[in-house]
């Protein structure tokens, strides 16, 4: 047994801890014990991602500790190849999002007015992280829900405290849209929880255990097929709500608009994604056959999200607004490619979550170092950047590339995927799906053009280009883009194994083609 | 020799990454580097066409696996590369004519202080493009062609400050994005049916599924090649996009990129002859295209739209051919190529005319210009007589191979195609003859340059001076020699091709060949093509050469002026796509705030009273917030003790 699970998640748990104690007047050593601590979790992530063997066990790593006894709660880790895939994408993130925030929580200069805690702003972001990775790791369906609804906390926080400096209507209106959006934000997901926990308590009466590996072992725990369809739809509700899926999107478009880059990043790119993998770990694997049963509605649900959420996009006039639509339309295919129920299309899926990941933090992070030096989110208030900052307008156009699933970078392999994998099933929603790589390009490029081409507008013009600090964060970014475009094979080689056990438990076998063509 | 094929492609894209990647430091030399890395490719590219044509007929297709791109069950990807005499005539036209490009835009993007990043887009194209030929399967040549898409978008608005120049890039990418929905849905199809997408086990098996099948996806490429090639109903951007540097008209969007589609159905040959349908679509669209851009491309009086009509209807006659099948595939090949020479030719002549005038474009205000610049007067007049078909020069040979195969498809199909092509031809001779006649005969009616800020439309990196009248004058040798090199191939092309069927033994064991055999002797076509190329000219004279030419444009017939808008499609694009779109997006985002929120937030509220606290939230309520977070917090903290309890 061995404690690189628990080392993982605990690491950043100790250090926003010792990042808070930091006495205020020192706000610097803060910012570089929390970008230390996130550097050494992405070494323990790494560690982890080498340790894990592909072709091994199912889950690795693992520990396992009575918790409570009495109700059959174990402190249970392990982790499968989706999950140490996602563990590496948050620990990957993580620094970047502290390093792009470096200056985002600093104290206001003039007024006064609210208190700005420095320490607190990346204690928050590495509470964050502990909690997330700590829900990819839980194979327990309690410890998985602790840290699931525990993570709103800092979250809400991080949303409602710290927000983008300038404000159309000023700093009392700004705090109190901060506030909206935070308090919605929790409600959501709150209600979602709720739900889930009434779930996780009938899955208990039901199956006496709470623990992933004796289901691996023994097989899903016979239940009544309304039973199961009560439970499958109360996890399916809570992890619908953080992905989120359409019509229970309407949190992320305001919590994205209000709270700094960094943490927009944070919410779309880590914290959303617990949804998604839950589903695929929880909902999939706990309840296979109400699974299969639900398929058609989801995909639906999912088909509506992609094409609304890039219609609710291109109507954007908010950038960090835009943002959060075209990831409600990526969710859609994320959410797509898991129902799907295929090797293309799950696979597809974990890809997609890992790139979504990265290729969102390239854009937001690039449009929030803009939005910093205007003071402004609004599209109209920019236009012709990228003549006196070509380096910020090259990175922008090249997140921008990825979102609309450029061939040749990244998210092309995974929306491909998803939408062959789902093709091959249900043809008519794939196709229609499509249509969402002719809207991405419209808002991506509208948003642009309408930015960074044109006429240099008189407030842009003395605008400096990226500095030192924010290529550091992007260009990593970029190259990520590119080689995992390029040369997948290292994702896709922890990944395919997992997807394979996935779709074994909810046996579905991938349809066969018409011919067999002579390879 | 199988391993230099990954470097055709490696050469310009090391360009495209040192140059775009290296800063001022490279500004001095980054034109002389794009350069020497195009021409490397073009010498790989020969020495591998000397190996290829050494081998016999049979024998002569080489590969190169280099890794699997996306390894997941039952999906195969690969990136690997094929290379056969198709690709291998792609190769050398891309390359040869590409590096000839690279060293005339030396001289015309000289005063450009982007020149830099200029050469470093043209060698991302110039990969992209060989990436695009030379893929052994579906889904790397989408790469490809998605790779050459984003070339052509960072080219068209290289003078991004300029909003025309931005919204022609974005809306080429966009409806290339339209064409791309058919390419995916295409190797969707392919893989649920074939299981794979790489071109060999795909095009062995066409004969062990249903045709509807292969119409279906026969139809799916269509609408990929309409795309890219700027065929009706997806043509609408090909003439905005000519608000990219005159280099990048000629490379991209006259020889190269938009004959990928041309490229797609040839490559798919075995798709389309097992699929009539599909066959008769694309000869429609071929012939429908070419009609449509030639009657645009009489009614332009921007010289480089005229062109863009003109790129747009040859073209057309290309698809036409390769919807014939076997009987065609060969000539549409061989029109590409003659067609790449003479119409990239006739470009860099147009941008060599802009050198000289100011950079105008319009040619009413051109006149004369054959005394002042003799050699682009040459050069340019030996394309006109390649396009209009003049006996003996490359046009000639490749377009009156088209028309007697469209004749040859037989039935009352082959006689409608066949006088389409017929008619095209008339019309290709009257619009290019108005074009060579306001452009180097009559008066000059030259006018003062206009002030730059006033008029966007000037091509900025050449220095303007308000109010000057143009010195009309020959551009430098390093524009003029690739004028020069183009000028030789638009004359003896075609002949060198045709000289005992050259070409079609050439490309006869990739694409197949069946003599086609018109109901009219070959004679009696040839006889009648040069007969309305006459006539054409002669029509184009009567109203352009024996008159003087207004220099503005009178009012013109309805034809004429809904020819001077594309034919009405933007006008049909703006009202419905534009417009339609602008008010679903907005009543969407409409019904998101209001109904999808309000509904369910109000859902929620009979559940947990979560509205009210909502609305309060809304009106500012400042301690609520705490209470709502109290709450969620406190029912979090009680459900898990709790469970300990129980």
């Amino acid at each position: 047994m061995s404690f690189l699970l628990t080392a993982t998640a605990a690491l950043p748990a100790l250090g926003a801890i010792a990042t808070a104690a930091v006495p205020a007047a020192k706000r610097n050593a803060a910012k570089w014990l929390a970008l230390i601590v996130s550097l050494a979790t992405l070494v323990l992530a790494a560690i982890v991602l080498v340790r894990f063997d592909p072709g091994g066990d199912r889950y690795q790593l693992t520990e396992s500790h009575a918790w409570i006894k009495d109700f059959g709660v174990r402190y249970e880790l392990g982790v499968d190849g989706i999950a140490v895939a996602l563990i590496a994408l948050t620990a990957l993130l993580i620094p970047f999002i502290i390093l792009a925030g470096w200056h985002d929580a600093d104290p206001l200069e003039t007024g006064n007015k609210r208190w700005r805690p420095t320490q607190g702003f990346f204690a928050l972001i590495l509470a964050v992280e502990a909690m997330v990775i700590i829900s990819f790791e839980a194979t327990d369906v309690f410890l998985f829900y602790i840290f699931f609804e525990a993570m709103l906390i800092p979250m809400y926080f991080l949303i409602g405290g710290f927000g983008d400096r300038a404000h159309e209507h000023g700093e009392e209106a700004a705090s109190t849209q901060r506030s909206y959006a935070a308090v919605k934000f929790l409600l959501y997901n709150l209600a979602g929880g709720l739900i889930m926990l009434a779930a996780v308590i009938g899955f208990y009466v039901v199956a006496g255990h709470f623990s992933l590996q004796t289901i691996a072992e023994n097989g899903v725990p016979e239940m009544a097929t309304s039973t199961e369809r009560w439970l499958f739809l109360g996890f399916f509700f809570a992890f619908a709500v953080k992905a989120p899926l359409w019509p229970l999107h309407t949190w992320l478009p305001n919590a994205m608009q209000e709270s700094t880059a960094p943490v927009a990043v944070l919410i779309t790119a880590v914290v959303d994604k617990v949804g998604t993998f839950a589903m695929l770990r929880f909902c999939l694997q706990l309840f296979p056959e109400a699974s299969k049963w639900a398929t058609p509605a989801i995909l639906v649900l999912a088909l509506i999200s992609i094409i609304y959420g890039a219609l609710l996009a291109v109507g954007q006039r908010d950038m960090k607004r835009l943002v959060a639509y075209a990831s409600i339309s990526h969710f859609g295919f994320i959410i797509m490619g898991i129902f799907a129920m295929t090797s293309q299309g799950q696979s597809g899926a974990t890809l997609y979550m890992v790139n979504h990941g990265i290729s969102t933090a390239a854009l937001m992070l690039v449009a929030g170092f803009l939005i910093s030096r205007r003071g402004s989110r609004l599209i109209a208030d920019y236009g012709g950047v990228q003549k006196v900052a070509p380096v910020l307008a090259g990175t922008f156009l090249i997140g921008g590339l990825a979102t609309l699933s450029l061939p040749g970078l990244a998210p092309f392999v995974s929306e491909f995927l998803v939408l062959v994998g789902t093709f091959a099933r249900y043809p008519v929603i794939g196709i229609i799906a499509t249509l969402g790589i002719v809207l991405a390009a419209l808002y991506t490029l509208v948003l642009y053009q309408r930015t960074m081409t044109g006429p240099v507008k008189a407030e842009v013009e003395g605008m400096p280009d990226l500095r030192v600090r924010e290529l550091v964060v992007v260009a990593p970014l970029v190259v990520l883009l590119i080689f995992l475009g390029v040369y997948p094979k290292p994702v896709t080689d922890i990944v395919n194994p997992a997807v394979k056990q996935t779709l074994s438990d909810v046996q579905k076998q991938d349809p066969k083609p018409e011919v067999e063509a002579a390879k | 020799m199988e391993n230099l094929i990954a470097l055709l492609v490696a050469a310009p894209l090391l360009g495209a990454a040192v140059l775009l990647c290296g800063g001022r430091r490279l500004d001095a030399v980054g034109h002389w580097l794009g350069t020497a890395l195009a021409a490397a490719s073009f010498v790989i590219g020969v020495v591998l066409f000397a190996d290829m044509a050494g081998k016999d007929a049979e024998h002569r297709e080489i590969g190169q696996h280099l890794f699997s791109w996306i390894p997941v069950e039952g999906f195969q990807a690969d990136v690997a590369f094929q290379l056969d005499q198709l690709s291998m005539t792609f190769v050398l036209l891309i390359t040869g004519v590409g590096s000839l490009i690279h060293v005339y835009s030396i001289g015309y993007m000289e005063h450009d202080e982007r020149r830099r990043r200029f050469f470093g887009y043209l060698n991302l194209f110039l990969a992209a493009m060989l990436l695009l030929v030379l893929a052994d399967n579906y889904l790397l040549l989408y790469v490809g062609w998605e790779g050459v898409g984003l070339a052509s978008y960072l080219l068209i608005g290289f003078w991004q400050h300029k909003p025309s120049a931005a919204t022609a890039a974005k809306k080429a990418f966009l409806v290339n994005r339209v064409g791309d929905m058919g390419l995916s849905i295409a190797i969707m199809l392919m893989f649920t049916t074939f299981g794979t997408f790489a071109f060999g086990p795909v095009l062995e098996s066409t004969g062990e599924t249903s045709e509807g099948m292969l119409t279906a996806i026969g139809l799916m490429l269509l609408l990929a090649a309409c795309g890219k090639s700027a065929q009706v109903p997806l043509q609408s951007w090909l003439g905005d996009a000519m608000e990219g540097p005159t280099p990048v008209s000629a490379l991209i969007h006259a020889a190269t990129m938009v004959t990928a589609g041309v490229y797609l159905i040839v490559r798919s040959g075995e798709i389309f002859n097992a699929a009539p349908d599909a066959q008769l679509a694309v000869t429609v669209v071929g012939a429908v295209t070419l009609l449509f851009g030639a009657i645009v491309g009489c009614a332009k009086d921007d010289i480089k739209k005229a062109l863009a009509g003109s790129t747009m209807s040859q073209i057309g006659y290309m698809i036409l051919a390769a919807g014939l099948g076997p009987i065609g595939y060969v000539f549409a090949i061989m029109h590409l190529v003659t067609h790449g020479f003479f119409k990239a030719g006739l470009f860099l002549g147009a941008g060599s005319v802009m050198h000289g005038m100011n950079d105008e474009v319009d040619m009413r205000k051109y006149g004369g210009l054959r005394k002042y610049m003799p050699v682009t007067f040459v050069t340019f007049g030996l394309g006109y007589l390649a396009i209009i078909g003049f006996p003996g020069l490359s046009g000639f040979f490749s377009k009156d191979k088209i028309i007697e195969a469209a004749f040859a498809k037989g039935g009352t199909e082959g006689w409608i195609l066949g006088g389409v092509a017929l008619l095209g031809a008339a019309i290709t001779a009257f619009y290019m003859t108005r074009v060579m006649l306001m452009t180097f005969f009559g008066e000059e009616r030259w006018q003062p340059a206009p002030d730059p800020d006033k008029a966007p439309s000037v091509e900025p990196g050449i220095e303007v001076h308000p109010g000057e009248m143009p010195h009309p004058h020959e551009s430098p040798k390093v524009m003029t020699i690739p004028m020069i090199v183009l000028a030789v191939g638009s004359v003896f092309g075609g002949a060198f091709f045709s000289i005992g069927d050259r070409f079609i033994h050439w490309l006869e064991p990739v694409t197949d060949h069946a003599h086609g055999h018109p109901p009219i002797s070959a004679l009696a076509v040839t006889m009648s093509t040069v007969a309305v190329m006459v006539i054409g000219v002669g029509l184009a004279w009567l109203q352009y050469g024996r008159r003087p030419v207004p220099v503005v444009a009178p009012r013109g017939s309805l034809l004429t002026r809904a020819a001077r808008r594309d034919l009405l499609q933007d006008d049909f694009n703006h009202v419905v796509l534009v417009r339609g779109g602008e008010h679903l997006t907005r009543s969407l985002v409409y019904v998101d705030h209001t109904l999808v929120d309000g509904v369910v937030n109000g859902t929620a509220a009979t559940m947990g009273g979560l509205s009210g606290r909502l609305r309060r939230i809304q009106n500012g309520y400042a301690r609520s917030y705490a209470v709502s977070m109290f709450g969620g917090a406190a029912i979090l903290i009680a459900a898990t003790l709790l469970m300990r309890a129980v």
